[in-house]
């Protein structure tokens, strides 16, 4: 199908593409690498009347080492993450995540902003920064602000971002040594994930968060509290659903995801510990 | 003197074009001049799965920039017209008192553009009177809520109404030691072709042109004339490339038959091309059958009696699918085995779905999972290994025509020696090593091997096809042939057949199809029927070619025919011994110019069917904790007669058994209780990718057939047929020794779960 009718903006800055969703308000949408926002209209669900094409603005594709965590341009396409070598050796996890995303072709489309600013949480990017205790960086027409990614993901679709805000900026922790595991479930490849988890576990701590386990990505703070106080893998993975919040659809019942939920932390955590 | 390129494994010519600029679709034929100045149709389908019509707005659409015209059943004037098996059922191209399924066409808007089209369309308000949703086959088959009222039924046709007697009680079974009885589902699913139906319509002085994405533009052009009463000679259907078919562009759909009446009054050409998620639902689907099987024999292996009922998922009209079960799957029901009683009724059913039409295999398949799913459980019921059960009930080798006992005529046939190669080349016996090692450890991934043994028809229902060879005085050829190709290969495989016998290059034979001007009677490629009718066609006319040619060359030589040879390597006829002195194709045809030139014309004919047969062996990983299977290997033995181009053979398996491995682990097309289609696109259905399909292993067998001069048999659908049961086959058995007995397809991963989860629990047990 084809999209409705909508005007297009293509501006030439950060501060020029804040300014003009300001102009616009709540018709505009930011579009940059479209993988999930032009599908949506295609479909006729958005139907937004001006898209605002931040994809080609260079200054926000970078991915710099920060001391204590990577910082990433919200314009980095999924195969930057996913090849960067910077990232393999501090955060494995998030290239990892990126490498599960879609195919090849989204990959070099989609962008990883992009993705955590639609707020799916389907998508396997917002669990994997949510369990890497991420922080989010906006721009406003006030400035810059820092969202913690526990409070960035507000309901289904939804995000903390204001309407006329822009995220610029993802900044991921180093994880040092920790081990680590991703494990996408889905039918075929290229599918959105069935469940999804992410993980990572060091000596003293560890992460989880779940994918496509409720309206929101779920981080599993019974596991990870479980684990602290010194719960077998096991044990703890049999809390894994104690936040989530499954949906019943075609490829899976509420009862179905829960159980693998469960199976899959257990295996990511193992992963992790070896 | 080199051998003949037959058998050989010559690359597909036609590729360098598609690889490169690209085919030409529907949707590229911007810049042909009768087109000039199209419009675009887009047709408003029925938002509710089952409802009377009680008005259609179309005030705003009219209205509207860059509309030109919005057509309705009754603006058209459209009357309701019967249905070909059920003259009871009728319905109008575009719904006018009814809609029975989401999706159904009700309107067309004509615009300017594509886009225009499609706002336009969003804009028509249709109020229903919403009548309950008949989704269930089995349910559609006992409700008193009708489609087709004036029919008093959901079912359409019985196989009973042809004479075939009903399937009897208990007592078929009657000396049976063992009797196993399953309800099976063999799944609806979405042919998905590559490309999406379209078609373009332009009248130039009183002459219909039709561009269509179809696999048989001459039964295009027969179903336009019929339809409308247009005359054969103001109607010229061209096919232009085409990207993919799988059976569901056979016939002409209302969408497509509708332009040339609206273009008509418009008097303008129009194009009109789907969008997928209109295809996922207004394209025919297939498959769709619920079948109760019941299998009976002795301990000893030996299966005395089998009984197949067949509910047949129709869709919201009486179309193809109807059709299928009574004259494709009952026929075959019997399968490759000698089976002392054997009894099968097939009842074609309509629903508020989708219509199904023929989708690679087209009741085939359906005949030969009923009776694999069968073997399988009666071997698992008596304890016995799967190959060993189908061993013992193997139709004998057979050279000389065998009567089944449900009145088919199978050619040639040696079942047990496909099985046997396949089952060495897949290392069955290490293979249930492995498995027995898993189990006994108890891995949580445990290995399953499926088994599977088909015989199929092909080239069913067509008695042959038309083929012209045309040499030029630049000593090129074309070959003009019936077969319409759309990514078989065709352009090859016919140029090999005239270069061999004529010994012009295959770069130098150029082949046509697919357009009625051209190419007026043909057949059209369905049904794995094209090698050995339009193929057997090309091959017939250039050996007579050769001995027109020779003859002629006898003249202008001043030579006795006899003594004439054809030097295949230059192309050229002499008197033996003699080859200085020679006369060349193009010699040849510059001397036939006044008399029309060198061409030849044949209609081709056969006798009938054939029925290749093979066996496949699969291999899955099942992860018992999730459910997800991987299919991991899989071995095919598929006996096509005498393969023209190996190349071409393999490419069609490897294209079957995906659509095979789909079918038994993928796709489904899914509706809620209201009608409402769930898998309207690729993310939701889950087309199979090539990330899923495994290796295919292929062994060489090669039984020739005596019904044509090639000795060849259809390959088109073998993959498809022998691979889906094989799969499905693989999943149950990775489960047996857990308890479970079946599990439907497709094998999702939830549903391979809770097979595992009930049997374990013992329920149902």
């Amino acid at each position: 199908m084809y999209p409705a009718a909508f005007d297009y903006k293509r501006p030439e800055s950060a501060a020029e593409a804040i300014s003009l969703v300001n102009e616009f308000g709540d018709d505009a949408k930011f579009l940059a690498g479209g993988h999930s926002l032009l599908p949506l209209m295609k479909l006729r669900l958005a139907q937004p009347t001006v898209l605002i094409d931040i994809g080609r603005l260079a200054d926000l594709s970078y991915i710099r080492d920060a001391g204590d965590h990577i910082a990433i341009g919200a314009l980095t396409r999924h195969k930057d993450v996913e090849t960067s070598a910077l990232l393999r050796q501090h955060v494995p996890l998030l290239a990892d995540a990126a490498a599960h995303v879609g195919d090849r072709q989204v990959r070099h489309r989609g962008t990883i902003g992009g993705s955590i600013a639609h707020a799916d949480s389907a998508s396997d990017l917002p669990a994997t920064i949510l369990a890497l205790g991420a922080k989010l960086i906006a721009e406003g027409i006030g400035g810059r602000r820092e969202i913690p990614a526990v409070d960035f993901f507000k309901g289904f679709l939804e995000s903390a971002l204001l309407p006329d805000e822009l995220l610029v900026e993802i900044q991921v922790p180093k994880m040092s040594n920790a081990g680590w595991s991703f494990l996408k479930f889905n039918r075929r490849a290229q599918d959105w994930a069935i469940v999804g988890v992410a993980a990572w576990r060091d000596a003293g701590n560890c992460g989880v968060a779940l994918v496509n386990m409720g309206s929101t990505p779920i981080l599993a703070t019974s596991v990870v509290r479980a684990i602290a106080d010194g719960a077998s893998v096991t044990d703890a993975a049999a809390l894994a659903c104690a936040e989530a919040e499954p949906q019943s659809d075609n490829n899976a019942t509420a009862e179905y995801r829960t159980h693998l939920a469960q199976v899959l932390v257990k295996r990511a955590l193992e992963t992790c510990s070896r | 003197m080199g051998g003949s390129i037959l058998g050989n494994r010559v690359v597909r010519k036609e590729d360098p074009k598609f690889l490169t600029t690209g085919g030409k679709y529907v949707d590229d034929l911007f810049d042909e001049p009768l087109l000039a100045g199209a419009l675009h149709v887009t047709y408003v389908r029925s938002t509710v799965a089952h409802g009377q019509i009680i008005s259609i707005d179309t005030s705003t659409a009219k209205d509207m920039d860059g509309v030109v015209a919005v057509f309705t059943a009754e603006s058209l004037g459209l009357e309701l017209m019967p249905a070909g098996l059920n003259k009871s059922a009728k319905r109008a191209f575009l719904a006018r008192d009814k809609v029975r399924y989401v999706g159904e066409p009700l309107a067309a808007i004509v615009a300017t553009s594509r886009t225009a089209g499609e706002d336009a369309a969003e804009t028509v308000v249709v109020d229903y009177n919403v009548l309950p949703a008949v989704v269930d086959v089995r349910e559609a088959a006992e409700s008193t809520v009708h489609l087709f009222e004036e029919v008093g039924s959901n079912i359409v046709f019985d196989s009973m109404n042809l004479g075939a007697p009903d399937n009897s009680g208990p007592e078929f079974f009657d000396g049976c030691e063992v009797v196993v009885r399953e309800t099976i589902v063999n799944q609806r699913v979405a042919p998905c072709p590559m490309e999406v139906r379209g078609s373009a319509v332009a009248w130039v002085d009183g002459r219909l042109h039709q561009w269509l994405s179809t696999q048989h533009a001459q039964g295009a052009h027969s179903s336009l004339c019929r339809t409308f009463g247009y005359e054969p000679a103001n109607v010229r259907v061209i096919a232009p490339d085409v990207g993919g078919g799988f059976g569901a562009k056979i016939g002409l759909y209302g969408e497509e038959l509708l332009l040339s009446v609206m273009s008509q009054q418009l008097g303008r050409p129009l194009i009109w091309r789907e969008s997928r998620s209109e295809s996922m639902v207004a394209l025919g689907h297939g498959r769709a059958q619920v079948q109760e099987i019941a299998i009976g024999g002795s301990r000893d292996g030996r299966v005395h009696a089998y009984q197949l009922k067949v509910l047949q998922d129709c869709g919201g009209w009486v179309d193809s699918a109807a059709f299928l079960a009574p004259f494709m799957t009952r026929p075959m029901s019997q399968g490759v085995y000698d089976i002392d009683r054997i009894e099968c009724r097939t009842l074609s059913i309509v629903t508020n779905t989708t219509p199904v039409v023929p989708y690679r295999g087209a009741g085939r398949p359906e005949a030969t999972a009923a009776i694999e799913r069968a073997m399988d459980l009666f071997a698992a019921e008596i304890g016995m290994d799967p190959v060993d059960v189908r061993s013992k009930n193997l139709i004998q080798p057979f050279n000389e025509p065998y009567q089944t006992k449900m009145g088919q005529t199978y050619d040639v046939g040696n079942y047990i020696e496909s099985l046997n190669r396949v089952t060495v080349a897949a290392k069955y016996s290490e293979l249930r090593a492995e498995q027995a090692k898993r189990r006994a450890a108890g891995d949580t991934v445990q290995l399953g091997i499926g088994v599977s043994v088909y015989v199929e028809i092909t080239g069913g229902g067509g008695t042959g096809d038309t083929a012209k060879i045309e040499v030029l005085e630049n000593g090129r050829a074309k070959v003009y042939t019936g077969t319409s190709p759309h990514g078989q290969g065709h352009d090859t495989a016919w140029s090999m057949l005239a270069s061999d016998q004529t010994g012009i290059p295959m770069d130098r034979i150029e082949v046509i199809h697919g357009d009625t001007d051209l190419v007026p009677k043909g057949g059209g490629t369905f049904g794995s029927r094209s090698l050995q009718q339009g193929g057997a066609a090309v091959h017939v006319a250039a050996v007579e070619l050769v001995d027109i040619a020779r003859g002629l060359a006898a003249t202008l030589l001043e030579a006795n025919e006899d003594d004439i040879v054809l030097d295949k390597e230059n192309g050229a006829f002499h008197v033996a011994g003699s080859p200085s002195v020679n006369k060349t194709w193009a010699d040849l045809a510059v001397a036939k110019k006044s008399e029309g030139g060198l061409v030849h014309a044949i209609d081709f004919r056969v006798d009938g069917a054939t029925f290749p047969f093979g066996a496949h062996v699969a291999v899955v990983e099942v992860d018992t904790e999730t459910g997800k299977v991987r299919h991991i290997a899989h071995t095919t033995c598929d006996d096509a007669g005498t393969v023209l181009n190996p190349l071409l053979r393999d490419g069609q398996i490897h294209g079957g058994v995906a659509q095979g491995s789909a079918q038994a682990l993928l796709e489904e097309v899914l509706y809620d209780p209201d009608g409402n289609p769930t898998t309207s696109n690729l993310a939701d259905y889950a087309m199979i990718s090539a990330a899923e399909v495994p290796s295919v292993t292929i062994v060489m067998m090669e039984t020739p057939t005596f019904m044509n001069p090639l000795g060849a048999k259809g390959i088109g659908e073998s993959g498809s047929i022998g691979a889906t049961p094989a799969v499905q086959s693989a999943v149950c058995d990775a489960l047996l020794h857990l308890g479970v007995r079946h599990v439907d397809m497709p094998a999702t991963p939830e549903r391979v779960w809770r097979a595992i989860h009930t049997a374990k629990s013992g329920v149902g047990q």
